[in-house]
């Protein structure tokens, strides 16, 4: 069974200070941290455990600069076998739409049975890019996807819905799906796992090459034509406990008391 | 004719709160547009639904069909794609829920419609539309424009509006007649599931102590159920505590997980996530500690501590010791 899987990486940011740069159209990126985006680790691993389990072939593909690279080879130390980088030059300002027509561009060549991609990234967090592929390649989907089992041609999966609440469906193969966080747990790959694969060569590929035009992608292709970030207030509601540890933790201690805590 | 269409939600013949919520959007920028506000109902037998919406909105479209019964992308898609083209509403509004993020991104490439999903509020200005929505979990906000277009697309957050309720409209019902069923991918609705394993209620729960991703470690949670014993409190959790089973699945509070209401909330090491939020933003008091005075939990909280809930928990949990 062969399985392609779509990564990105993203910057860290619950543990950031994060800053928006003058013109107000993006974060500045300089002193973060970046890593694979949390639902496509899931999406990994998922894809390497189908394949302990079935047999074949799992190729990843990002699309990115080339600090991206890192995120294809943690991938490959997952176990994945081959990995594949699109140039992100051209695709810069790209909508969800843009980003998966890059994608789909390589895709099709592929001979897959499993298409995974991360429900959403947590930089954007569009939650467009995995379906809007599907789309494109006209295949069956199912989005939050919590659990695959495998039959003949065809895959019982399950989404998650609201409330602890979830749903069965059939889907024939070839199928994609989008990977919610929980469905396994991402193995850890320790940095001599990623020396080993370092010799796998990554095929990188580009707009160009893939014949996509200025007007299909980038700002051009782009549903948005204006995005501002901002800041916003928060904080504003609640009162914040100040002072040294122990008159903070007198003051909270107060409170749960005076609301019903034990005493 | 110009409108605004809401694509109603139901599940298992319950019509979902995210429908009033839109309908409350989209009367309002109705109003603002001088528009007509259209319910689209699929679904098989949906009497029930059908007269709940006619309360508000202008025209209700229902579909009616075994196939439509229970959300299915293929049938879903292939219904409103006609629907859409044929109609050329405005604006279509669809949930940010697991149907909607579902359903969305396929019809506005059938479509053609530009989609914003995720919309927190939503501007309809002549011929633009203005989208606001949260980007980098939740620390930013995107001020977003669509480019011109006959019919835009938008997912609405669940909990960003309030209850349309009754506007006493009282809306005529049309019946579109089901389609040839083309473009279909073989998808099939088989069951749902719910989970049945339950260890403790964190629903019925009055103190609530909720650990994230803050913690750091599993090892670090034996002192928050200290502390959570010290106050008489049941121990609960975020997505990503669950998800790496450092506690169990049904201790998880938030959109996919329980929705709760406690007397007190305490949310340490918790970003504050709206799809969290949605499951713990009525609670009486919150109060929350994250070493991050910028986390979006910040604003829905009652009371809040800047600073590491490993240094705070063990000092707090000794003042109820010594009391
Ligand atoms: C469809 C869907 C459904 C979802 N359903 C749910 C749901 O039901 N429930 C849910 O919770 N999430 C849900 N999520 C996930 C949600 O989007 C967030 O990813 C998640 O809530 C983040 O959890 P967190 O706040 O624990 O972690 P993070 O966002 O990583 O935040 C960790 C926080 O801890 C703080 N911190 C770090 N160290 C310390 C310390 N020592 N002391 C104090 N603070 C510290 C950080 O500043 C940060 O704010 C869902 C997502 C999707 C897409």
């Amino acid at each position: 069974m062969n399985i392609v899987v779509c990564v990105k990486q993203v910057p860290e940011v619950s543990d950031a200070d994060l800053e928006i740069n003058r013109k107000g159209s993006d974060i500045d990126r300089e002193d973060l941290e970046f890593e694979i985006n949390e639902w496509d680790n899931y999406a990994v691993e998922e894809a390497v455990r189908l394949k302990e389990a079935h047999g074949g072939h799992v190729t990843v593909i990002t699309l990115g600069d080339e600090d991206c690279e890192d995120v294809l080879r943690q991938s490959l130390a997952m176990g994945a076998d081959e990995a594949i980088l699109i140039d992100e030059d051209g695709f810069e300002m790209s909508d969800a739409a843009g980003i998966a027509k890059g994608l789909h561009g390589v895709v099709k060549d592929l001979s897959f049975d499993i298409l995974l991609t991360g429900v959403q990234s947590s930089d954007n967090s569009w939650g467009q890019v995995g379906l809007i592929l599907a789309e494109l390649l006209g295949l069956p989907y199912a989005s939050l996807v919590v659990g695959i089992e495998m039959g003949d041609g065809k895959a019982t999966v399950f989404r998650e819905l609201e409330s602890d609440t979830q749903e069965k469906v059939e889907l024939p193969l070839p199928a994609a799906m989008t990977v919610q966080t929980g469905i396994n747990t991402p193995r850890y790959v320790s940095i001599l796992g990623i020396k080993k694969v370092r010799k796998i060569k990554i095929k990188e590929t580009d707009a160009d090459e893939l014949n996509l035009s200025e007007d299909e992608i980038g700002a051009e292709g782009s549903c948005v034509t204006s995005r501002k970030l901002v800041i916003p207030s928060i904080g504003g509601a609640a009162e914040m406990l100040t002072g040294s540890l122990d008159d903070i933790c007198n003051k909270a201690a107060q409170i749960i008391q005076d609301k019903g805590g034990l005493v | 004719m110009e409108n605004i269409f809401v694509i109603a939600e139901h599940r298992q013949g319950e019509i979902r709160d995210i429908t009033f919520e839109m309908l409350n959007l989209g009367n309002s920028l109705a109003k603002e547009n001088d528009m007509t506000v259209t319910s689209v109902l699929l679904g098989k037998d949906t009497g029930d639904i059908q007269e709940k919406l006619q309360k508000a909105s202008d025209r209700v479209l229902v579909m009616d069909a075994p196939e439509l019964a229970d959300y299915n992308a293929d049938y879903y898609l292939a219904a409103l794609e006609g629907i859409i083209k044929e109609k050329t509403p405005r604006l279509v509004l669809i949930g940010h829920t697991s149907a909607g993020m579902d359903l969305a991104p396929p019809l506005s490439v059938r479509t053609g419609a530009p989609l914003a999903t995720d919309c927190m509020d939503v501007r309809l200005t002549g011929d633009t539309l203005e989208a606001t929505r949260q980007v980098f979990g939740g620390k930013i906000n995107a001020e977003l424009s669509l480019k011109p277009s006959a019919t835009y697309m938008v997912t609405v957050r669940p909990g960003c509006f309030p209850d349309a309720g009754d506007l006493g409209k009282s809306a005529e019902t049309d019946t579109i007649p089901v389609p040839e069923w083309t473009n279909l991918r073989g998808r099939h609705f088989l069951e749902y599931l719910t989970s049945e394993t339950e260890d403790v209620d964190i629903a019925a729960a009055d103190i609530l102590v909720s650990v994230g991703r803050g913690i750091g470690k599993p090892e670090n949670i034996p002192m928050v159920e200290e502390f959570a014993t010290a106050i008489g409190a049941t121990v609960s959790c975020s997505r990503p505590v669950a998800d790496k089973e450092w506690l169990p699945k049904s201790r998880q509070v938030g959109v996919s997980g329980k929705t709760v209401k406690p007397k007190i909330y305490i949310a340490l090491g918790i970003s504050g996530a709206f799809q969290h939020q949605a499951g713990m933003k009525n609670a009486d008091t919150i109060i929350a500690v994250n070493t991050d005075a910028a986390a979006p939990i910040f604003s829905v909280a009652h009371y809040g501590i800047v600073g590491d809930l490993l240094q705070v928990i063990p000092v707090l949990t000794e003042k109820f010791k010594n009391a």
